[in-house]
């Protein structure tokens, strides 16, 4: 009773007080996903975590699972080298603008965070070191730590190689080596008046500090002695450097050249200089050969060392591969990659008593993904990678979120997952970067990430914690017989054995059929059914099943232009699919087909399990499909006739500059599309739009130039269905309630049908004999015409109405069938609720009218009090065009609080928004990651993990701290989160006590919403509303 | 409206068009050939037959599809009525010396509940006579300057009613910057410009707004701090009812208004109507006596039970005559009950919707009449 009271009493206030400030907060959590552009990679083998810098300046170091820091760069440059100071860490970045930083994880109440401690930017050439005269730090090319990471040696292009003491970020004056210095050892006929170039390499013995071996750019390598500073030996290559390996002992030296050849030299024999490498070749000889950018050897105790490059590819016939080779012995392998090489490393031993390198893992950083190879298991196998997965292997077209997932569900999701990925048997081949600790509890409940591609597959993640992993593909290709086919790919590879070509890694953007695209994907969590629709108007209804089968699929064609006259669809076919029974793995095995007519692109789709039926939404129009029965229901035309460009009728001679280029959009679009004849029909049509619209009569003066207009009836594309929604409720009379279905268009309207639902048989999910009906219930026409983005059943408590089996199975609370249910209908524009079964507008909030902001995306969330253990409340939360997201109470529609979320000018990130049910949210920050975004205070999904770091924490500490950044990698800005004031909950989940975290209002400063409510105050006296509303249309 | 055309055949014969005539407190009905008219002499005739009037000066008005009682005084303006009206033409007659002219004009049977029973009952409704100037009451308002009284003189707030016309609004914005006077001396700050006019729209016949006006606020709200894509958002979100603060490049014909401060009541810079009192805000705010009240909802009323239920929930005869009159209008394109099918759906994908025989629509408006 008093949780009801205080309920009431809070939607009274409109959340003022405790609950507001309580129950939300905004912020950007955590970055799933593979960073995007990758520029540099290092590795600290003794805590084992490896970090990634990109080239927007972020950098990201990742251990374990769930163990991950992000820091971002001041400057948005490219980080161009990364060393970690072993053990201690701390990692030492160069930028591409020469500046230096100093990262630390450092904890706060038992958590580590990423800051960056230091920096240190050198003077531009003039005046440097005008004291010593030595040539500038002109461009630092290479970085290497030495003594425990407290001194740095800095190769520059110059030549030169600098000394910097690490701790305090300062150069060490008088320490510098210039190329005069070295060239001085030299002989006179290598010299021979030619510079030495920069420094290419720079590599530490690992036993005794005080020798570096430097190589210069134009072959020259020497091993320097620090100490006594003079030079131990000289190696007089002649051959363009690329890189150098220093062998473990110390006896064997490994470069690699530009003409893609190697050489091995050893260190303790011959005099000095030597002049020639004991070997020299090149592997993928005799043509000419790209070269090999980066080298390394390891050896082993069986005597047999590993040699691993890459590049040095023919370059006539393979120059365009991005590959690593491995080679061992005899045994060599060409990782084939489909992305550019950025760095590798290889986990091994690097305890200086060891005698032998003993590597266990090569991981390589590409482009778009990283790949980790077992060396220690015979064929050396791809361990799959726990996080970092490539959302991208193709590109993702839609996301959805499920929350809650039963675990039988859980469990069968991913034993499918581990049926189509077998794992290796052996327990030596787990990730092998295991640092940190994860603080994070287990995650309360399993979250699902669905993202449906291009290439026509969804994959499923496992979005519980911080480390986004991959548990399932479900492929919608098969079904379909396709343009192209792999068998060429997988012959061309057969033809060749040499070089060893293996692919490796899982990116590949290239779409055999882009109708295969994925458009919406909508998953019933109880029943493992789901819909998934795709471009060329496709809806597929799976089922999941846990044995393989051999099945045909049942098609089922939905006409939805009906008998609308003159209209041609001009673009793509419709996908035809395979007949006759075909194989299908355990997982997910399709039931049913619809396939819409004219084959346009699904815009909507929503599925009922409990009802057996899918509805589905297209630019033309909508339609209801019983797929117990197998049966469509009801097809309905929504293209308004005025609509020229959806109903392909002669173009009109006067038309808006907006209608116009749409136009020519589209018909680029669909050229392409189409495929073939690309350039000559599409553009010179296109050509011809353009060039039409320059005519005088649509010039406009001023470039920024706005029309006002009201929407009209006949404006494009108004006919395009964008939200179906099931709901059980009162559509005929405040008596009987039954399922309804909704849709809501593109330009304003809302169709409610009141369905005949069967029940079904007791024990049988067949439908008996008879058909579900639709009926037009109402039909509701919003003046502002905006299109429709959501539509929404409240119970008479004014909470949204369980899903499907959620109250049947006593999942959630049983809705409110008593009290007046309301239909919140949130436009673009403005937000209306509505009362049922007499359809009158209750309350509404005009958001454009008062922000200038238009809606993007709006669900309705639960937030639960971090104040309270048991108490929740609906939401309505909101992303609009420009990036900001706004909560409204439900059903009173105040605005509760709102956030600068996503850059406005980021129109992807915007667009790939998806709400999860209990106030978080992804978004794309860049085609590979996803940012995640909490509104809620308690439910956060964050990286809560320590480090144990070894380094004296002497002076340093009282050090004034910078100010950290925790934004994400794109510099979307947004509320920022200073670690420090979340540090002190370690548990997201604990509320209870005198330590519950205080909420971050002072940094997160959610704008003020007063303005916005005043404007308002009036709608929710509701006298005069409802009686000016009233259009009741009872006979 | 696109659904005429599927429905036509509900609406009643093209032929012919349904007429539903009020006067006081009686209706009547009959038809009218569609194609064929005739004049108003002849129509006026009719009127006075039918309703037993023949000697009663009388002022016809009509509903149009808007809602808008508006007269019939002419040929013109009667062959208007005959050819909007959807399904059936809405005649009210009340007598000349009885007139009350405020009921005409914009929006009056959807708003103004007051009028609309002034329109019904004029006899209850006696307090302010009129002062007829001119014939206002023929006319729509297209636009007005309000709230001049609060106003810096070298400021307007105009308001457009794109509502019930059918020019567009014909007018474009761009970015821009002005020089405000600030404590600090005069600063330079972007600001929002009309920067076209549309030739025959309606910002351009209204020679209120031109361009170069600064765009000041737009329905109450500032604009400054918003971006050109913002406040060309909050325009077309307030295109109904579009109540734009300007600072005119022009600022030689502003109103002067030292008159006003003598105490006069300075009617005569008000460019609104007379007979619209309720329509000029003296303190202008922003509430929306818009466009979502006009959400067309069109309801499956097929079950007999919702009668009762409607009776019940409305609480005086008076609103039930509301609801029973917007109805009946046909206002805003919305065809009545014979949109929305009963039939149950064939399995099939080709979706019929079986109409309803016409006959038993009006025997539910006789019905539902009765209870008047």
């Amino acid at each position: 009773m008093g949780a009801k009271q205080w309920q009431s009493l809070e939607a009274a206030l409109g959340w003022v007080g405790c609950a507001c400030a309580n129950a939300l907060a905004s912020l950007q959590t955590v970055e799933h996903g593979f960073p995007n552009q990758p520029s540099a990679l290092a590795f600290d083998p003794e805590l084992r975590i490896m970090a990634i810098g990109t080239r927007s300046g972020a950098v990201k170091i990742y251990g374990a699972p769930g163990v991950e820091f992000t820091g971002l760069h001041r400057d948005a440059a490219t980080v161009t080298q990364m060393h970690f100071l072993p053990g201690q860490g701390r990692l030492l970045t160069l930028l591409d603008d020469s500046s230096l930083h100093l990262w630390e994880v450092v904890h706060h109440n038992g958590c580590a965070h990423l800051e960056e401690a230091l920096h240190h930017q050198p003077p531009s050439r003039p005046g440097f070191d005008g004291a010593s005269g030595l040539p500038s730090l002109a461009r630092i090319t290479v970085v290497l730590l030495v003594a425990a990471g407290d001194l740095a040696a800095l190769g520059t292009e110059g030549g030169s190689v600098f000394f910097l003491d690490v701790p305090t970020l300062t150069l060490l004056e008088g320490q510098t080596l210039g190329p005069d210095e070295v060239l001085r050892s030299v002989p006179d006929d290598y010299r021979c008046g030619k510079a030495l170039g920069p420094v290419e390499s720079l590599q530490g013995h690992l036993r005794d500090p005080t020798k570096i071996l430097i190589g210069y750019s134009r072959g020259l390598l020497v091993i320097w002695n620090r100490a006594a500073r003079c030079a131990d030996r000289i190696f007089l290559g002649n051959q363009q450097l690329e890189s150098v390996c220093w062998e473990r002992s110390g006896r064997t030296l490994v470069s690699s050249h530009s003409d893609g050849s190697y050489a091995v030299w050893a260190t303790d024999a011959g005099d000095s200089p030597t002049t020639q490498p004991t070997v020299a070749t090149t592997p993928y000889g005799p043509f000419p050969c790209k070269a090999i950018s980066k080298i390394l050897w390891r050896n082993c105790a069986s005597g047999e060392h590993f040699i691993v490059f890459s590049g040095g590819m023919p370059r006539a016939s393979y120059g365009d591969r991005h590959c690593v080779s491995v080679l061992q012995a005899e045994t060599l392998v060409t990782l084939d990659f489909t992305s550019r090489v950025i760095d590798f490393f290889t986990v091994h031993s690097t305890r200086p008593e060891d005698d032998f390198d003993e590597p266990q893992a090569l991981a390589v950083l590409l482009e778009e993904e990283l790949v980790v190879l077992d060396l220690q298991t015979p064929g050396w196998p791809a361990v799959p990678a726990p996080y970092l997965a490539p959302l991208h292997s193709s590109a993702i077209t839609c996301s959805a979120h499920v929350a809650n997932v039963p675990a039988k569900l859980w469990a069968r999701i991913v034993s499918a997952g581990e049926q189509q990925n077998p794992q290796p048997a052996s327990g030596a081949s787990s990730w092998p970067i295991t640092g940190g600790r994860n603080l994070a509890q287990e995650p309360t409940q399993r979250g699902l990430l669905l993202t449906g591609h291009e290439d026509g597959t969804v994959r499923f993640w496992d979005a519980s914690g911080v480390a986004l992993r991959p548990l399932y593909k479900l492929s919608t290709a098969g079904l379909f017989q396709t343009d192209c086919e792999h068998a060429d790919s997988l012959a061309q590879a057969a033809e060749d054995d040499w070089p060893p070509f293996r692919k490796v890694g899982c990116f590949d953007p290239y779409s055999d059929d882009p109708r295969l695209g994925v458009q919406k994907v909508a998953l019933c969590k109880y029943t493992a059914q789901m819909v998934v629709a795709g471009t060329a108007g496709q809806v597929l209804v799976l089922e999941l099943s846990d044995e393989p089968s051999d099945q045909a699929v049942g098609v089922a064609s939905v006409d939805l232009l009906q008998d609308r006259e003159g209209f041609t669809w001009k673009g793509h076919e419709r996908l035809s699919p395979r007949t006759g029974p075909l194989p299908w793995p355990a997982g997910f095995q399709p039931r049913a087909l619809v396939q819409c007519l004219p084959p346009a692109a699904v815009t909507a789709v929503t599925l009922h399990a409990e009802w057996g039926l899918v509805a589905f939404g297209t630019s033309h129009g909508f339609g209801l499909f019983d797929y117990l029965r197998r049966s469509p229901v009801l097809a309905r035309c929504t293209l308004h006739p005025n609509d020229s460009l959806a109903m392909e009728g002669p173009l009109s001679r006067v038309k808006s500059l907006k209608k116009s280029l749409r136009q020519s959009f589209r018909r680029i679009r669909k050229s392409r599309v189409s495929g073939k004849k690309r350039l000559t029909a599409g553009s010179k049509e296109a050509n011809a739009q353009l060039a039409e619209q320059a005519s005088p009569h649509d010039v406009e003066v001023t470039p920024v130039q706005r029309r006002i207009e009201p929407r009209s009836a006949d404006d494009s594309l108004s006919g395009v269905v964008r939200c179906l929604y099931f709901a059980d409720t009162f559509l005929r009379d405040a008596a009987h309630h039954g399922p309804t279905m909704w849709a809501g268009t593109n330009s304003g309207s809302v169709f409610a049908y009141a369905l005949e639902v069967p029940a079904a048989a007791a024990n049988s999910d067949r439908r008996p004999e008879r058909a579900v009906e639709a009926v037009l219930g109402k039909e509701v026409q919003l003046m502002h015409r905006a299109p429709v983005v959501a539509v929404a059943v409240l119970d008479g408590r004014g909470r949204p109405l369980p899903e499907p089996y959620e109250a049947s199975r006593d999942l959630a609370q049983a809705p409110d069938m008593q009290g007046g249910h309301a239909v919140l209908i949130a436009s673009e524009e403005q937000f209306k609720v509505f009362t049922l079964p007499k359809v009158s507008a209750k309350t509404k909030f005009k958001l454009t009218a008062h922000e200038g902001c238009r809606v993007r995306k709006v669900a309705l969330a639960t937030f639960a009090s971090v104040a309270c253990e048991d108490y929740a409340e609906t939401c309505l939360a909101c992303l609009t065009n420009l990036g900001d997201v706004h909560v409204f109470s439900v059903p009173g529609l105040r605005p509760q609080v709102h956030y600068a979320c996503i850059r406005k000018e980021d129109i992807s990130g915007i667009a790939s928004c998806v709400f999860t049910r209990h106030g978080q949210g992804f978004y794309l920050i860049s085609p590979s990651e996803f940012e995640r975004f909490s509104l809620s205070a308690r439910n956060i999904t964050e990286p809560l993990c320590s480090l144990d770091i070894s380094w004296p924490r002497d002076a340093m500490r009282a050090r004034p701290r910078e100010s950290p950044k925790l934004s994400q990698a794109n510099g979307t800005p947004g509320v920022v989160l200073g670690p420090q004031s979340r540090g002190g909950s370690p548990d997201p989940t604990r509320s209870e006590g005198a330590d519950t975290p205080e909420p971050p209002e002072a940094t997160l400063s959610p704008t003020s919403v007063d303005s916005a409510t005043s404007a308002d105050t009036t709608l929710d006296t509701t006298g005069d509303v409802t009686v000016e509303d009233v259009k009741d249309f009872l006979g | 409206m696109n659904r005429s055309h599927r429905h036509g055949a509900g609406s009643g014969c093209l032929g012919t068009m349904e007429v539903k005539s009020k006067f006081g407190a009686e209706f009547r009905r009959f038809s009218l050939e569609r194609s064929k008219p005739g004049k108003f002499e002849e129509f006026y005739g009719l009127l006075q037959h039918v309703h037993k009037i023949p000697n009663v000066d009388v002022l016809v008005g009509y509903a149009d599809i808007h809602g808008d009682l508006l007269p019939i005084n002419n040929d013109d303006n009667y062959h208007k009525a005959v050819s909007t009206a959807n399904p059936l033409l809405r005649i009210f007659i009340q007598k000349k010396e009885e007139a009350d002219y405020s009921a005409f004009g914009t929006d009056t049977l959807i708003k103004k509940k007051n009028v609309l029973t002034n329109v019904l009952r004029p006899d209850n409704h006696r307090k302010k006579p009129h002062i007829v100037i001119s014939m206002p009451q023929d006319f729509r308002p297209v636009s007005s300057i309000i709230d001049v009284d609060i106003l810096p003189e070298t400021h307007r707030r105009v308001r457009l009613y794109k509502y019930g016309t059918e020019k567009p609004l014909g007018f474009y914005i761009r970015d821009g910057s002005s020089v405000r006077v600030t404590p600090h001396g005069l600063e330079k700050v972007p600001g929002i410009f009309i920067s076209r006019l549309v030739p025959g729209g309606l910002a351009q016949s209204t020679g209120l707004l031109a361009v170069n006006d600064e765009v000041l606020e737009v329905n109450g709200i500032e604009v400054s701090g918003k971006s050109l894509d913002q406040v060309t958002d909050m325009m077309i979100a307030n295109s109904r009812n579009l109540i734009i603060t300007v600072r005119p490049a022009n600022q030689r014909n502003n109103v002067i208004r030292n008159s006003r401060t003598s105490g006069s009541s300075g009617q005569s810079t008000d460019n609104s109507l007379p007979g619209y009192p309720q329509q000029i805000e003296p303190s202008f705010e922003p509430e929306d006596e818009d466009s979502d009240e006009d959400d067309i909802i069109i309801e499956d009323n097929g079950v007999p039970q919702q009668i009762p239920k409607a009776v019940r929930n409305t609480e005086s005869l008076e609103s039930l005559t509301q609801i029973e009159l917007s109805f009946e209008s046909g206002q805003n394109g919305f065809i009545p009950s014979n949109e929305v099918s009963l039939a149950p759906l064939a399995s099939g994908t080709n979706a019929e919707f079986e109409t309803r025989a016409p006959d038993q629509k009006l025997l539910e408006e006789d019905g539902t009449i009765i209870t008047l």
